[in-house]
Order: C-alpha cells, then sequence, then structure tokens
C-alpha cells in the first residue's frame, strides 16, 4: 500500500526539519558566545540533507548527512575591557549571520508544516478508503 | 457476468493504487524541497492507467527472463510506470528541481481525484447491491 509509504516519507522529513531548526536554535541562542568549552569563539553549524530511496519504493525521503561548522571568520569586535580580547583590544565572536539564520528558521518551519499537511492528506485518503462499500 | 463483475472494479482498483503511488512520490518531491541537487519526479497517469488496464508492461520497463539477470534499479520506475522528470520553471542554485507551488497543487489535485475515484467506485458498489438485492 504505497499511501503508507507517504508518512514514512514525510516523517524523515519532519526529522530532517526540526534537525535544521535545531541548529539553528543552537546558533541563535549562542551568536554572542564569545568561548565555547574550547576556549574559541563558537562556529555556526549547518545541517546537509541528502535524499534517501524508500527501500523497494519509488519514492524517496530526506536525512540529514553531515552537520557542518561554518568556515567563515569570526566576527573580530573592538572591545579592550573584554576579558578575552587579544593585545590589539579586537575579540573573536561566532561567525553566526542573525539573518541567515532567521530565514533559515522560517524556511524550516514551512517545510515542516508542508509535511504535516501532507500527512493529514494521506491520512484522509486512508480513512475514505477504509469506508469502500459502507 | 462474474468476469465482467471483475473487470468494472477493475478498472478502480488500477486506478486507485496509481493515485496512491503518484501520491507518495509527489510526496517525496515535497519531502525533498531543501535537498541540494533533488530532481522532482512524476508519472504519465494516463499512460499508466492505460497500460494498467490493458495488462501491457510499459514500454520502458525491462523484462527479465532468467533469475540471474539484474534487476532493472527500482528508482526507475513506480510499480511499472516510468518516473519522469519534471520540466524546470524556476531552476534553484542548489541544482534543486521542486517547484513547491507545483507540488503542492499537484498533492492536492491528486487527493481530490483518489477521493473522486472512491466514490464512483461506492456508487457502483451500491447499484451492483441494488440489484442483488432488488
Amino acid at each position: 500500500m504505497s499511501l503508507f509509504n507517504v508518512f514514512d516519507i514525510a516523517g524523515s522529513a519532519m526529522t530532517a526539519q526540526s534537525q535544521r531548526l535545531n541548529a539553528t536554535a543552537s546558533n541563535l541562542a549562542n551568536a554572542d558566545s564569545a568561548a565555547g568549552p574550547d576556549g574559541k569563539a563558537y562556529r555556526a553549524k549547518q545541517v546537509v540533507f541528502s535524499s534517501v530511496p524508500m527501500a523497494g519504493q519509488a519514492g524517496s525521503g530526506v536525512r540529514v548527512s553531515n552537520v557542518i561548522e561554518d568556515e567563515a571568520p569570526a566576527k573580530q569586535v573592538y572591545n579592550p575591557q573584554h576579558p578575552l580580547a587579544n593585545p590589539q583590544g579586537f575579540v573573536a565572536m561566532p561567525n553566526v549571520n542573525v539573518v541567515d539564520e532567521m530565514v533559515n528558521m522560517i524556511s524550516a518551519s514551512r517545510s515542516y508544516q508542508n509535511n504535516v499537511e501532507m500527512m493529514n492528506t494521506a491520512k484522509t485518503m486512508l480513512l475514505k478508503t477504509l469506508q469502500i462499500g459502507s | 457476468m462474474a468476469n465482467s463483475l471483475d473487470q468494472t472494479l477493475q478498472f478502480h482498483a488500477e486506478a486507485l493504487s496509481l493515485r496512491g503511488l503518484r501520491q507518495q512520490v509527489l510526496a517525496s518531491n515535497i519531502a525533498n524541497a531543501d535537498t541540494p541537487g533533488y530532481k522532482a519526479r512524476d508519472i504519465d497517469f494516463t499512460k499508466s492507467l492505460q497500460d494498467a488496464v490493458s495488462g501491457r508492461v510499459s514500454a520502458n520497463a525491462l523484462t527479465r527472463t532468467v533469475n540471474t539477470h539484474l534487476a532493472s534499479p527500482q528508482a526507475a520506475t513506480a510499480g511499472g510506470s516510468p518516473l519522469l522528470y519534471r520540466q524546470v520553471v524556476q531552476p534553484s542554485l542548489d541544482g534543486n528541481t521542486v517547484d513547491m507551488d507545483v507540488e503542492r497543487a499537484q498533492f492536492a489535485e491528486n487527493a481530490v481525484r483518489y477521493e473522486a475515484n472512491l466514490m464512483f467506485l461506492n456508487s457502483q458498489l451500491k447499484s451492483l447491491l441494488a440489484a442483488i438485492q432488488g
């Protein structure tokens, strides 16, 4: 029954999108973390999606194949009073682009909603199918 | 009579299973809307239904005469009907060809047609029952 696979496909996409939302939350929360556990500035994390063919089926789901750290250089902020400031008075701040992250957040949330709608449609169709002949 | 009864119902069965299959393909398009490099796919419903009703194997399907032959890749067909690629209207930089407007419209249309099919099947069953019970 291929309609049941819609649940698997939408479910995999929802998992992937929620991981993306997680990464966004972590980036936004740490947008001002000057030092992480390693003593260096936090680096923005981005998820990489890839499609996975469903076993023996035509459709393909989504999974997060990789979580990468943004390679962009850390922002240098001039603040000589900061305890982590270098001799020149600059502090290395996280390379999080808040505007990018907000866009990512909205996009992830919309994609998630799309997948929920998809699941609801498939559920309605299956329920109607169960009522054949009644 | 039994034979023609079977034939009438078989058309609806084929149409319903193809609609379910197409729903699955469209679901994977929507699920992979954010996957870089993913190509949107679809099936030619009219042609697939004609093939299914007439019992013809689709022209693109490979027939295996010996079990040791390599199986044709699952991704190329969906239940015997060839999976086609969608024409790109607005290509995106990451190579993804999913157009959310098109996919959502097709998804909704397919769901409505599935339910229409169920209604036809139901009314046919009702008239058959009326004929039997008098």
